[in-house]
């Protein structure tokens, strides 16, 4: 089966200890995190770590339902490429020298869209946002001039999709709020559904 | 002062309780208060430095918890586990930190593969402390992880009721399993005003899945139309109390049963519909015919491996349905045409109206002649030997009918486990207790315990090997301290039989390391006061076994039986089910 790459986004409870047993499973199955983010999601006190992974399209969905299945996850959304808006973040460390070489490195700046960060007499920060292979051509380019440090940033991706995270979770906080008021609540709400 | 168990009215118990509100208490007092909320009665543990508030509490509540100290951790956490089986109670086991948390894992990892909703909780040492490699300080959370449904880390009094209601509302709800919650010694000496709420909901978990009427509407079409259709039902039926829904089910649609081994005594083994066991030691007609059938309705399993064989030629034939709570577990190893991911009981209460009267009679004829096949070949010259040593399945057997299958039966693993489950006839549900996603050694002896104090009412027998009890043989001192009444049966083969048998079968009979050289096991016994004998000869077997069935005190019974005995049928490692042998 062919492997492609997929972004999990997986909203959690603010808990200590769920990275690990997210990647628990992951080792398991012997997947590799290609990138990994974790920040407070856009509802207070929601963790949403978003994972990319390379992975079958029948294995990417087994491992999604056993990270649902941990009790602090609140719910996981897996897309494709596609599906998704999403940017990497890298920054190149350079020796000022280089820029002493003629304008090219202004040049590729401006052509690959990157910025200059900071600009000292020893050395330059240049800054790129973009995807991962967009990232690459320029890191390829920038390599000739010497590069002193390179860091790229795990993926942050908002999804295409329509239904929000925040509608699912009004609908559990609504259940909360019906189950406090009435015992079985919850349960014969879902089962009219 | 105010007697909480005779207060009259729903007035007077709340008054009590706001009373109570204010009053501080410890949180070793808090925890043993919220397991009475949860209604334990009863723990097995093993004190310890860390855990010493909360076992000083325990003897201010002994009226209402009794608290049998296992001879070593993993034996609290077995007998746990058993407890609950027997029960449908969570159980509950004690440990200290560090070694005595250690200890645990074993017994925490079976009850996980095997479902079973057991609370841990282990101490801690101060929090001041945690990750400084102090004395006794493990991370039990992060050892635990893997094996555990849920855990936490306690470190302040005032959140132990909460976790603990989290945790028994975790253990036991969904697909149960053990949860561990570990308390340090600080959050027990802490003072907190204690109040109690049952925990109901958890925004992050939902266990209870809307009822999925349109797949179950398509499964029942698919079985209206099937012609050789055939039920798969595991430990999720017990678990789900699906039994009746699933007799009247089969009954309603002639449809055969056959069971996995955590499914076994989930129906009835002397009804007209039971198919036998599944799997790699199960019976012929199962495990044949599934490569044949044309719809597979699978109930609360989960194409464990040891069920399926190789997955590659496993049920070509077939659609399949699978009833299932654990989302996770549907598509996993299998994949399925319908996924019903519900609570057995629930799904079958909505199928059992969709699905028409049958009665498949020729695809039950097919079952019929594979039987009796599988009994004159393996099953009569295993259960009636005529010469020759004594043979596992001729006590079981005996047993069996001894105690018209209605005892409570525990087994340790490898060769005497199968051949209790094969040769059993197991009646009532939730009678066979035993290890089965891990395949512990050392599980029966403890999980024996367990199981008679949670149904002491109930004959409570194990069969155990040689190797097997020598895993656990401490606990002995427990039935002995707590005089258990459990019945013994140890079949000493004086090998590790079912590792000498696959080494007779693929490794051309090369015994390494499983010739054992045991001790006198009788002798072992009487140290302990309990009454034991040694059977060498099948004319004594009878009376030995009726000895043991009459006593009211523990009985150990050891029982030389067949060197190298062989169990069978057998679906080979890398077979199809459809090719399982029976011979060697
Ligand atoms: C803790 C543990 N260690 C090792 C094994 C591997 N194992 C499976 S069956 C078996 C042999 C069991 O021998 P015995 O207890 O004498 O029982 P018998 O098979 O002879 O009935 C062994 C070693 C296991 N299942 N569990």
């Amino acid at each position: 089966m062919v492997k492609k790459e997929y972004t999990l986004s997986i909203f959690t409870e603010d808990h200590i200890g769920i990275l690990n047993q997210i990647t628990i499973i992951l080792t398991r199955r012997q997947i590799n995190i290609e990138s990994i983010t974790a920040s407070e999601s856009a509802v207070k006190g929601v963790q949403l770590i978003t994972l990319a992974i390379r992975t079958t399209d029948d294995m990417v969905r087994k491992v999604a339902r056993q990270i649902e299945k941990i009790i602090d996850v609140i719910k996981v959304f897996v897309h494709t490429s596609d599906e998704i808006v999403y940017q990497e973040l890298a920054l190149f460390k350079l020796s000022t020298k280089s820029l002493l070489s003629g304008n090219i490195i202004d040049h590729l700046v401006r052509s690959h869209n990157a910025r200059f960060l900071e600009i000292t007499s020893e050395y330059i920060v240049i800054e790129k946002t973009g995807h991962k292979n967009e990232i690459l051509r320029l890191l390829n380019e920038l390599e000739p001039f010497g590069i002193l440090q390179y860091v790229r940033s795990g993926r942050v991706a908002v999804t295409r999709q329509v239904k929000e995270f925040h509608e699912y979770l009004k609908e559990l906080n609504e259940a909360l709020r019906e189950e406090e008021k009435e015992e079985s609540g919850i349960f014969n709400r879902l089962k009219e559904k | 002062m105010f007697n909480y168990d005779k207060a009259e009215s729903m007035t007077e118990r709340a008054e009590f309780y706001e009373e109570k509100t204010t009053e501080e208490i410890t949180g070793a007092e808090a925890l043993l208060r919220c397991l009475i909320e949860e209604g334990v009665d009863t723990i097995f543990g093993y004190p310890g430095g860390a855990i010493m508030p909360v076992y000083d509490k325990l003897l201010d509540y002994k009226e209402k918890i009794r608290h049998i100290l296992t001879r070593h951790e993993q034996g609290a956490a077995h007998a746990a586990q058993a407890y609950a089986m027997v029960t449908g109670k969570p159980g509950v086991a004690f440990a200290t930190s560090g070694p005595g948390a250690t200890n645990l894992i074993t017994g925490i990892a079976n009850a996980y593969l095997d479902s079973v909703p057991v609370v841990f909780i282990t101490a801690q040492v101060v929090s001041s402390l945690i990750g400084t490699d102090a004395f006794q300080e493990t991370d039990i959370i992060g050892i635990s992880m893997p094996v555990t449904k849920w855990n936490c880390q306690i470190k302040r009094a005032e959140e132990i009721p909460e976790m603990v209601a989290k945790a028994f509302y975790i253990a036991t709800t969904g697909r149960p399993g053990p949860v561990l919650i570990d308390i340090t010694k600080d959050a027990q000496t802490g003072k907190l005003p204690f109040k109690y709420k049952k925990c109901r909901f958890i925004r992050s978990y939902n266990p209870r899945k809307p009822l999925k009427k349109k797949e179950i509407e398509s499964a029942a079409i698919l079985i209206n139309h099937a012609e050789k259709p055939l039920i798969l039902a595991g430990h999720g039926v017990l678990i789900s109390k699906a039994e009746n829904e699933l007799r009247e089910f089969a009954e309603k649609t002639g449809i055969p049963v056959a069971v996995t081994l955590l499914g076994m005594s989930c129906f009835p083994a002397n009804h007209r519909l039971y198919a036998g066991m599944l799997g790699m030691h199960g019976n012929l007609a199962p495990n044949k015919l599934t490569n044949e059938a044309d719809v597979i309705i699978a109930i609360g399993m989960r194409f464990d491996d040891r069920v399926t064989g190789n997955l590659k030629k496993y049920a070509p034939e077939a659609r399949i349905i699978h009833i299932e709570i654990d989302e996770a577990e549907i598509n996993k190893n299998v994949n399925v045409d319908i996924e019903i991911n519900n609570d057995a009981r629930e799904a079958l209460k909505y199928l059992i109206p969709l699905v028409n009267p049958n009665s498949h009679e020729r695809w039950l004829r097919e079952f019929r002649i594979n039987d009796k096949i599988e009994y004159n070949t393996v099953i009569k010259p295993e259960i009636k030997p005529e010469k020759g040593p004594i043979k596992m399945g001729e006590v079981v057997n005996m047993v069996s009918e001894l105690t018209k299958g209605e005892a409570i039966i525990v087994t340790d693993v490898g060769q005497n486990q199968m051949a209790a489950a094969r040769y059993y006839k197991f009646i009532n549900p939730n009678t066979l207790i035993t290890s089965g996603g891990m395949g512990t050694m050392g599980f029966g002896l403890p999980a024996s315990i367990g199981a008679k104090i949670g149904k002491p009412d109930v004959p409570v027998i194990a069969f155990l090997g040689d190797g097997g009890f020598q895993m656990t043989i401490q606990e002995l001192g427990t039935i002995l301290h707590h005089n258990i009444p459990v019945k013994l049966i140890m079949f000493n083969n004086f090998f590790l039989g079912m590792v000498r048998q696959w080494q007779d079968m693929f490794f051309q009979k090369r015994y390494a390391s499983t010739e054992l050289v045991n001790p006198d096991f009788v002798k072992i016994c009487s140290g302990y006061d309990i009454p034991a004998e040694r059977v060498t000869e099948r004319e004594e077997l009878t009376q030995a076994i009726t000895r043991m069935l009459n006593a009211n005190s523990p009985y150990f019974l050891e029982i030389h039986v067949e060197k190298e005995g062989t169990i069978l049928p057998m679906v080979e490692p890398g077979a199809s089910v459809s090719e399982v042998k029976i011979s060697k």
